[in-house]
């Protein structure tokens, strides 16, 4: 964009401010608009011809209709797209402005008060724990040639690295949300592991200081040079309360030769609600690519929160002797809905997967696995199994599993296990007798059903999830 | 410590427990024989406070009567229920399944909550104790255990629960000898002149191991007949007919 392009831009007629700490986009969805994102955001030209051909890509497409849980038009010109930080002085002051309903759920899951204060935006000064925390934290990654950092840093310092890879596994064609994510993302994070490093601690976007500030549209970059090995936690533990509002996240993993990379996630968005009220539309595009030989992905989640969670990480393994791994947990309580699963696209030889799958429904929720299968003709000795076990709770809701499979050669194995069951009240009376209320033997009782996932967590996670299961639950028997 | 006033049961409007009377005093263990469909199992399940029930009468343990108190308030009162079909609880490990029943046991009096260490050593002291690998407990809670391991574990949860009201509904049933003589070394071990059991078997072969004070024999949901031990022995001979 010419720079008198961008003058024409900052004219624009609902008149853009230049004041850092009050700058808001205006509503809806424009080329103007994009404009803007971009030139906020210091990008080069190349980010924003990027961004263009995406949106140009978005104008001919069509929101998807086939998932299960249907929701209202969204219309996207009533959206905002970008809205710079709150100042400091819109923020709660402290933890006393804060609705007393989330502070409560911060206690129960044993969330340190600055962490508490953090995580429900309470305006804190530069005094913060994770601030030298991150610091340490940077200065030993750098040692080993990790780059970990928001994208749109890495868009400008390493620009080769994310031209070759952002949009490789999920082109800016793919689909509406994933296409809509490519013309407006705002922020994420940018991983890079040298080759043959195995990075030396999880990383995490709690330790990333802009974290709580990153958008709706997200945009995360993971890539595992040769022969190395990197864990990424990606947490929001955070109720958001938020009226109904759309997530449309990309996230994109390559995996080169040997190298692994095991992404977890535990979401727990603000779900609406008892009644179904409000409540975030989790709309999430997460895929891998086992790109090099013998190379691994396995994603974990943990899903417990929004209205809406509609979502399938998969894995391509494109790599000989390639691994995809897909772990999951989806509760849906009251109104909450949720439609998801993997995708497995195996296309090199020897190529494995493997999908456990464990959708808990409660109230009047509704939940879907979906999973694909997909066995290409050269994928020759390939292999899947896949178990979906699905628990309910009451009888107002629902549990659905819907897999696909093609199988192409006949070396390949796909093997498949599903079963349906209720909470057994008898299992329940049998808790109780030994002194557990309800909610400790609900929560109990799903911990134990969960456990082949949660214990894919790493430790601080699975701590926090298993207590989330037991919250998420809260209320939803006798 | 339990007093039993004309207790009525009754699952979809068919009668169970039709007037049953029982009184049981600390330091006391009953014993309740009768032939299947007797009700025994009924009873077993009413003191705990199982749902399902369509109840009269009164129980009153410990003064208190507990016909509106759920199941958990009165397994932290201190009723225990040793059960006849333990329940399988995959993914969920016996230890930590125990250690949360102690916990909230011990929380619901105002006690400290135990922790791990405090709790490990507590479990090795009381499976040493009846002779029962504590092995058991490191597994998910009844999953893949046989028959007997399930009974000795219940009578495992029951030394480390300590309740002062203890119910064993028939955990005698198919044990071998072997099994028998744990089960009877967890009760006579816990007896002690405030802690009251009440003993619900088949046979006679358990009360060889275990003497009662008294033995009721319980017939269509009544109690028909209450001797001393020797009742018991009467039964094994003449079988339950003879009383009717």
């Amino acid at each position: 964009m010419k720079s008198t392009e961008i003058e024409k831009a900052k004219e624009y007629k609902y008149g853009f401010t230049t004041d850092i700490e009050s700058i808001k986009a205006p509503k809806g969805l424009s080329k103007e608009v994009i404009q803007f994102i971009s030139k906020i955001k210091k990008e080069p030209k190349w980010m924003l011809d990027w961004r263009l051909k995406a949106f140009d890509r978005l104008k001919k497409m069509k929101e998807p209709n086939w998932q299960k849980p249907k929701y209202p038009k969204i219309n996207y010109q009533e959206l905002y797209y970008y809205s710079a930080p709150k100042s400091a002085q819109d923020k709660p002051k402290s933890l006393d402005e804060v609705d007393p309903k989330l502070l409560e759920t911060y206690a129960k899951l044993g969330i340190p008060l600055k962490e508490q204060e953090k995580l429900s935006g309470v305006a804190v000064d530069a005094v913060f724990d994770s601030v030298s925390v991150a610091t340490t934290f940077k200065d030993k990654l750098t040692e080993k040639g990790i780059i970990f950092c928001p994208i749109s840093e890495a868009i400008k310092k390493h620009p080769d690295l994310v031209k070759k890879y952002l949009g490789s596994v999920i082109p800016i064609t793919d689909h509406y949300f994933a296409t809509l994510n490519s013309a407006v993302f705002t922020d994420g994070s940018f991983v890079y592991i040298p080759e043959g490093v195995r990075c030396p601690m999880e990383l995490s976007t709690y330790f990333r200081i802009n974290a709580s500030e990153t958008g709706q549209f997200e945009r995360t970059l993971i890539i595992a040079d040769k022969g190395s090995y990197v864990s990424y936690l990606e947490g929001c533990t955070a109720p958001m309360r938020d009226e109904n509002q759309l997530h449309a996240a990309n996230v994109e993993l390559i995996a080169l030769d040997d190298a692994e990379i095991k992404y977890s996630t535990v979401q727990n968005w603000y779900p609406g609600d008892e009644n179904g009220k409000g409540g975030i539309y989790n709309f999430v595009t997460k895929r891998g690519a086992c790109r090099g030989k013998n190379s691994k992905i396995s994603w974990t989640q943990v899903e417990t929160g929004s209205a809406i969670t509609w979502k399938y990480p998969s894995c391509i393994l494109q790599g000989d002797n390639s691994v995809g791994e897909f772990y999951s947990i989806a509760i849906t309580n009251n109104h909450q809905k949720a439609d998801t699963g993997t995708k497995m696209i195996h296309l090199g030889k020897n190529t494995k997967s493997k999908i456990i799958s464990k959708g808990i429904s409660a109230g009047k929720a509704d939940n879907t696995y979906r999973g694909l299968v997909d066995i290409n003709k050269k994928a020759l000795n390939s292999r899947n199994y896949t178990q979906c076990d699905s628990l309910l709770m009451g009888n107002k809701c629902g549990a659905h599993t819907v897999p696909y499979i093609k199988n192409k050669n006949s070396s390949s194995v796909v093997e498949h296990e599903a079963t349906t069951s209720k909470i057994n009240e008898e299992q329940l009376y049998y808790c109780n007798q030994r002194g557990l209320n309800q909610e400790e033997a609900v929560s109990l009782i799903v911990n134990g059903f969960c456990k082949e996932v949660l214990q894919q967590l790493p430790m601080e996670f699975a701590v926090e999830a298993q207590k989330l299961v037991g919250i998420s639950l809260e209320g939803s028997v006798g | 410590m339990l007093k039993i006033k004309n207790l009525q049961a009754s699952v979809d409007k068919k009668s169970i427990l039709k007037g049953l009377n029982l009184t049981i005093k600390p330091g006391e263990l009953h014993a309740i024989m009768g032939p299947n469909g007797s009700g025994k199992s009924t009873l077993a399940n009413v003191l705990s406070g199982k749902n399902g029930y369509k109840i009269s009468g009164e129980i009153i343990f410990e003064g208190e009567n507990l016909n509106d108190i759920p199941i958990e308030k009165r397994a932290q009162k201190g009723i225990f229920l040793a059960f006849q079909y333990p329940l399988e609880i995959p993914g969920v490990n016996t230890n930590i399944f125990l250690k949360t029943s102690l916990n909230s046991i011990r929380k619901s009096k105002g006690k400290k909550e135990v922790d791990t260490l405090a709790f490990l050593k507590l479990v090795k002291e009381k499976s040493s104790e009846l002779g029962i690998d504590e092995k058991i407990l490191s597994r998910q809670l009844n999953v893949g255990f046989s028959g007997g391991e399930k009974k000795k574990n219940e009578i495992l949860q029951m030394k480390i629960l300590d309740p002062v009201f203890s119910i064993l509904d028939e955990t005698d049933s198919g044990l071998d000898i072997d099994a028998l003589k744990i089960i009877a070394k967890g009760v006579n071990s816990s007896r002690d002149s405030k802690k009251s059991f009440l003993v619900i078997t088949h046979y006679q072969r358990l009360l060889d191991y275990i003497k009662p004070d008294f033995v009721h024999v319980l017939s269509d949901g009544k109690i028909i007949k209450t001797g001393c031990g020797e009742l018991a022995e009467e039964l094994e001979k003449t079988g339950y007919s003879k009383l009717n």
